[in-house]
């Protein structure tokens, strides 16, 4: 059987059930291929074993990369390529210079972070979801398997496990 | 694991179910708009019509159109700028600052306050383009690009030109922040529609699919978007503020402007979010979400942020007599005495006095009371700015040159341009996007309501 396509569906209606089922699922042996729900349930990524999410990190670099290019930008105009007396001031005032790159820093990382998370989740315009359930958008938790992934198991047995696991349906879904 | 607290009122009230919160707030989005919307609507953008004659006067003849003088070169404009920026701080304020310290309440109104923040800005951008007399050359007078004068850049030793960065970046940053929260809410509508819509908020979902994955993400985003956008709305209003601050005109060169600036801005900003969400939640009948108790603290913080602000006032009244810097204390007896008196007075009135008013609490849960005093506190803020600058330009070193300011029609109209370009763009957001944060509200449901706990 072709991998990613064919997949058990467990529905949840609440999500304290849901995070039981997921421990309770994954501890049996089933392999979990993801959770979709319609808003963000704390502890969920933990219970699924996903590790720390690396966006902080992304966004630091970028930070420092809009506070460099700034203070860079700055220095290069003010005081090399046209220096000018103003106010009587140092050519290079540095002072002057922090709001400036205070907000290159806030833009960069922002923008930055925002870019990395769009790319890794594959979010843009133009992508084409595999909806689960029209559900999950609105007020179901769906924990889907894939059914190749598990081809040790029997696939009745993985309805039966997700069942007990608090899942008020258990359906089958397959995509093209 | 149901979480109920006999102290704390619900977040949401009337026992919704998940369902429920998806429906009430995308059948505003599905269904043809209502009469009441049209007309505001219509209204909203016969204002713009009218007030477009003025910009393009404006634009056309020159600032020479606005009733500015030799004396005072900043009047109406810069007050309508700092005005609108301070609108523009409740929305990232509530969505950042209150994320940062786990207000839950935040979630059914940061929506529609960020909303209004953007299309704040945008009215308040408009006053420094237009009062740049040439606007489309401005590029070159307020970006550091390369010029024919081989090059001679923009002055970073200026506080109007960190304006430009400040303004931009909050501008582009609360956009970003608005819509990462809106794309979970365009993806429900997706899977509830079907044709031409279906597509549409399918594009605008950017192809959501609820993976725990993303979410994990998006949360991490959301996190750290609002520990970047809390300096960032503490830095706008201060950055305006240096505007003045860093001058050197009595009346203006104050150490107090910034942290004043600011809370200026959040008492401004929250009574602009209460007038327009005690409109939303009657028209779209969204009183389950915004209830009494997100008003009540709405005008908690009114209270405290204008008590801020009339602490500032007397302060620097008091720091000018205590200068003893002559100008300096003729700048503030000018001010609460001279001919712009009725100016102060109304400040000091719909600023520092009526705000006072929501310590009681009949006053403060009261929607009636709240929705006045939301529009006395913007005006007084209106008049804040404008004693600030009018005033301590209108008499100046040489008694030769004093002079009044006079705002002529197209100081009004342009105003008025902003105010129909604001509510236009309101009423537009408020039917075509979900005015409530729909995934927030239901991760923060099932403390609230017993049917979601079940």
């Amino acid at each position: 059987m072709e991998r990613d396509t064919h997949f058990i569906l467990g529905v949840y209606e609440d999500e304290d059930v849901l995070l039981h089922a997921v421990k309770e699922v994954r501890s049996t042996g089933v392999k979990i291929h993801e959770v979709y729900s319609p808003y963000p349930v704390h502890g969920l990524e933990h219970v699924l074993g996903y590790k720390r999410s690396r966006l902080p990190i992304a966004a630091f670099l970028f930070g420092m990369l809009g506070t460099s290019l700034a203070l860079t930008m700055q220095f290069y105009m003010m005081k090399f390529d046209w220096p000018m007396i103003i106010g009587g001031k140092d050519f290079a005032a540095f002072p002057d210079f922090i709001p400036v790159s205070f907000e290159m820093t806030v833009l960069l990382a922002a923008f930055g972070m925002v870019g990395v998370f769009m790319v890794s989740s594959n979010l843009k315009p133009w992508a084409q979801p595999r909806i689960f359930d029209v559900r999950i958008t609105d007020d179901k938790h769906v924990m889907a398997i894939d059914i190749a992934n598990n081809s040790s198991m029997e696939v009745e047995k993985i309805k039966e496990i997700l069942k007990s696991s608090g899942a008020t349906e258990v359906n089958n879904k397959s995509f093209e | 694991m149901q979480v109920t607290s006999s102290v704390r009122q619900p977040l949401v009230t009337g026992g919704k179910t998940y369902h429920d919160v998806t429906h009430d707030v995308s059948r505003q989005v599905e269904g043809k708009p209502s009469l009441a919307w049209f007309l505001a609507f219509l209204t909203a953008a016969g204002v713009l019509a009218l007030g477009s004659i003025a910009l393009i006067a404006t634009l056309w003849e020159g600032i020479g159109m606005w009733g500015l003088n030799k004396t005072i070169g900043w009047a109406w404009d810069i007050t309508n700028f700092v005005w609108w920026v301070g609108i523009g701080h409740a929305g990232t304020l509530i969505s950042a600052v209150l994320l940062l310290f786990r207000q839950k309440w935040r979630t059914s109104i940061n929506r529609a306050a960020e909303a209004m923040t953007i299309f704040a800005v945008i009215c308040a951008a408009m006053f420094p383009v237009i009062h740049m007399g040439r606007p489309w050359l401005g590029a070159y007078w307020a970006l550091p690009l390369p010029n024919t004068f081989g090059s001679l850049w923009v002055n970073f030793n200026s506080p109007l030109l960190w304006d430009v960065f400040a303004i931009s970046t909050y501008f582009s940053v609360s956009l970003v922040f608005w819509y990462i929260g809106l794309i979970p809410d365009f993806a429900t509508i997706r899977d509830r529609a079907t044709g031409l819509r279906k597509t549409i908020y399918g594009a605008l979902s950017f192809g959501w699919d609820g993976a725990a994955k993303t979410w994990m993400r998006y949360e991490s985003v959301s996190l750290i978007l609002a520990g970047l956008a809390t300096p960032l709305v503490l830095s706008v209003h201060t950055i305006v503020s240096f505007d003045f601050a860093t001058s050197v005109i009595p009346g203006w060169h104050t150490t107090i402007f910034p942290p004043y600036f600011v809370a200026g801005a959040i008492f401004s900003g929250f009574a602009m979010v209460l007038t327009l969400m005690i409109i939303t939640r009657k028209v779209f009948k969204l009183e389950d979400y915004i209830t009494m108790g997100h008003i009540e603290l709405m005008n908690i913080v009114i209270i405290i942020t204008g008590s801020i602000v009339g602490i500032a006032y007397i302060t620097e009244f008091f720091i000018a007599w205590y200068s003893g810097v002559e100008a300096e204390q003729y700048a503030f007896i000018n001010r609460a005495t001279g001919p712009y008196w009725w100016a102060y007075w109304s400040m000091m009135t719909c600023n520092v006095i009526s705000p006072q008013l929501f310590w009681f609490k009949k006053i403060r849960t009261s929607i009636v009371a709240t929705f006045l005093l939301s529009l006395v506190v913007n005006i007084g803020m209106w008049f804040e700015r404008f004693v600030i600058i009018v005033t301590s330009l209108h008499r100046d070193y040489l008694p030769s040159s004093w002079a009044m300011f006079y705002p002529t029609w197209a100081d009004v109209g342009v105003y008025m341009f902003t105010f129909g370009l604001f509510f236009t763009l309101f009423f537009l957001f408020a039917k075509f996007f979900p005015v409530i944060n729909m995934a927030e509200v239901k991760s923060v449901l099932k403390s609230s309501s017993e049917k979601a706990a079940k």
